[in-house]
């Protein structure tokens, strides 16, 4: 858990914790955020500059009614509160949720890659990505910001090495070739904005049936 | 709040509701909420508050920045209709009760964030209320310059790291 070298923006988080995040990168977020205590001391400190401002905010009357109803209902049993998440294998808690509980449904992408799809719409989109040891995921670019969590393993790129809970914050400059490390499968969660443009014409032409 | 959360003592829920229910209502309702609805809203954050004051840590949070959050899960989640993705818990389950000298601690962060943000100029003070209520972007976002966090966060990192110290000890015994 000490060894997250890679972390989240500050800018990211803030976002994160206002809740102006759209979904696909604040899974990521969650995630991240899950396995990372500096993060969450980072959002939490967002979140009391949020209750900061909430606080300064000058009141508005409640009716007399609302607070009564409110006082009466404090005696009603509460519906059975789900669960909290929990973590299933390397999937933090927010995405073993979304996976609901059972392992990902791999589909082969190329190449040896397989992926999930987890989300889509038209805000962007997160999948989780499989990558086997040694192996690069083809060189691409995106239109947007780009984060990519890595759940399992390694990989390494033009700008670094990426282990478990690092994060590696792409932006549309950056065209990458992220190869996994020969340790075991590498295991990344993505999120983007925008379909991932792939610089040779094969992955371009399969890229709409793949929906990445 | 730690007497509606360790003694479910009803007088003081009725407290902080009215120190809360009037700013939640303002805040709701400068995000667009008619006040109908704004008074929906309220209602049933501060239910969610009741029901869930078991999760409230004073030595991580201001009561304010808790809130906070539960009314942002909530507009979010009504707002969108997606069920906002939050990190996994870390809950306390000793009943070892907060450390004073943290609680204090982070009160002392809380009240000296709070002297900052009165010290910005109206321009800046706007974008950041902005930025908390939701109405900007995250790109917008990137662009304001940022607010001292440093010592809040080091006050919250040590309750943090408090916490997991704890929940390490309990695994050992």
């Amino acid at each position: 858990m000490s060894k997250i070298s890679h972390h989240l923006p500050d800018s990211v988080l803030a976002a994160y914790a206002t809740g102006s995040l759209p979904y696909a990168y604040a899974m990521v977020a969650a995630a991240h955020v899950s396995m990372c205590a500096e993060c969450r001391a980072v959002y939490e400190a967002h979140q009391c500059v949020g209750g900061l401002v909430l606080d300064d905010m000058e009141g508005m009357a409640v009716s007399q009614n609302t607070r009564s109803q409110l006082m009466d209902s404090l005696d009603l049993e509460a519906p059975p509160e789900a669960p909290a998440p929990r973590a299933f294998g390397v999937y933090p808690a927010p995405v073993a949720e979304l996976l609901g509980g059972a392992g990902p449904r791999w589909r082969k992408v190329g190449g040896g890659v397989r992926q999930q799809i987890l989300h889509y719409d038209d805000v962007g989109s997160i999948r989780l990505l499989s990558i086997p040891p040694g192996r690069a995921v083809p060189d691409h670019s995106h239109g947007g910001l780009e984060l990519t969590l890595v759940l399992q393993g390694s990989f390494s790129d033009e700008t670094g090495q990426f282990g478990r809970g690092d994060v590696e914050v792409g932006d549309p400059d950056l065209e990458h070739t992220p190869t996994a490390g020969e340790e075991g499968p590498c295991i990344c969660l993505a999120a983007t904005d925008a379909p991932l443009r792939f610089r040779s014409l094969v992955p371009r032409l399969i890229q709409p049936l793949l929906r990445i | 709040m730690l007497a509606v959360r360790d003694a479910r003592d009803k007088q003081a829920f009725g407290a902080l509701f009215d120190h809360f229910g009037p700013r939640l209502k303002a805040f709701v309702m400068r995000g667009g909420t008619g006040p109908e609805l704004a008074e929906e809203v309220v209602q049933e954050v501060m239910l969610s508050v009741w029901r869930k004051a078991h999760q409230f840590d004073p030595t991580r949070a201001q009561v304010s920045g808790w809130i906070y959050q539960i009314t942002r899960n909530c507009q979010i989640d009504k707002l969108r209709r997606e069920k906002r993705p939050l990190p996994e818990m870390i809950e306390e389950e000793a009943d070892s009760g907060p450390d004073a000298g943290d609680v204090l601690g982070l009160e002392q962060e809380s009240a000296q964030l709070k002297r900052a943000l009165h010290r910005l100029n109206p321009e800046q003070r706007e974008m950041i209320e902005k930025a908390y209520l939701g109405d900007l972007s995250h790109t917008e976002i990137r662009k304001i310059t940022g607010l001292p966090l440093g010592t809040i966060k080091s006050r919250i990192r040590l309750g943090l790291e408090r916490l997991r110290h704890e929940l390490k000890s309990m695994r050992e015994i």
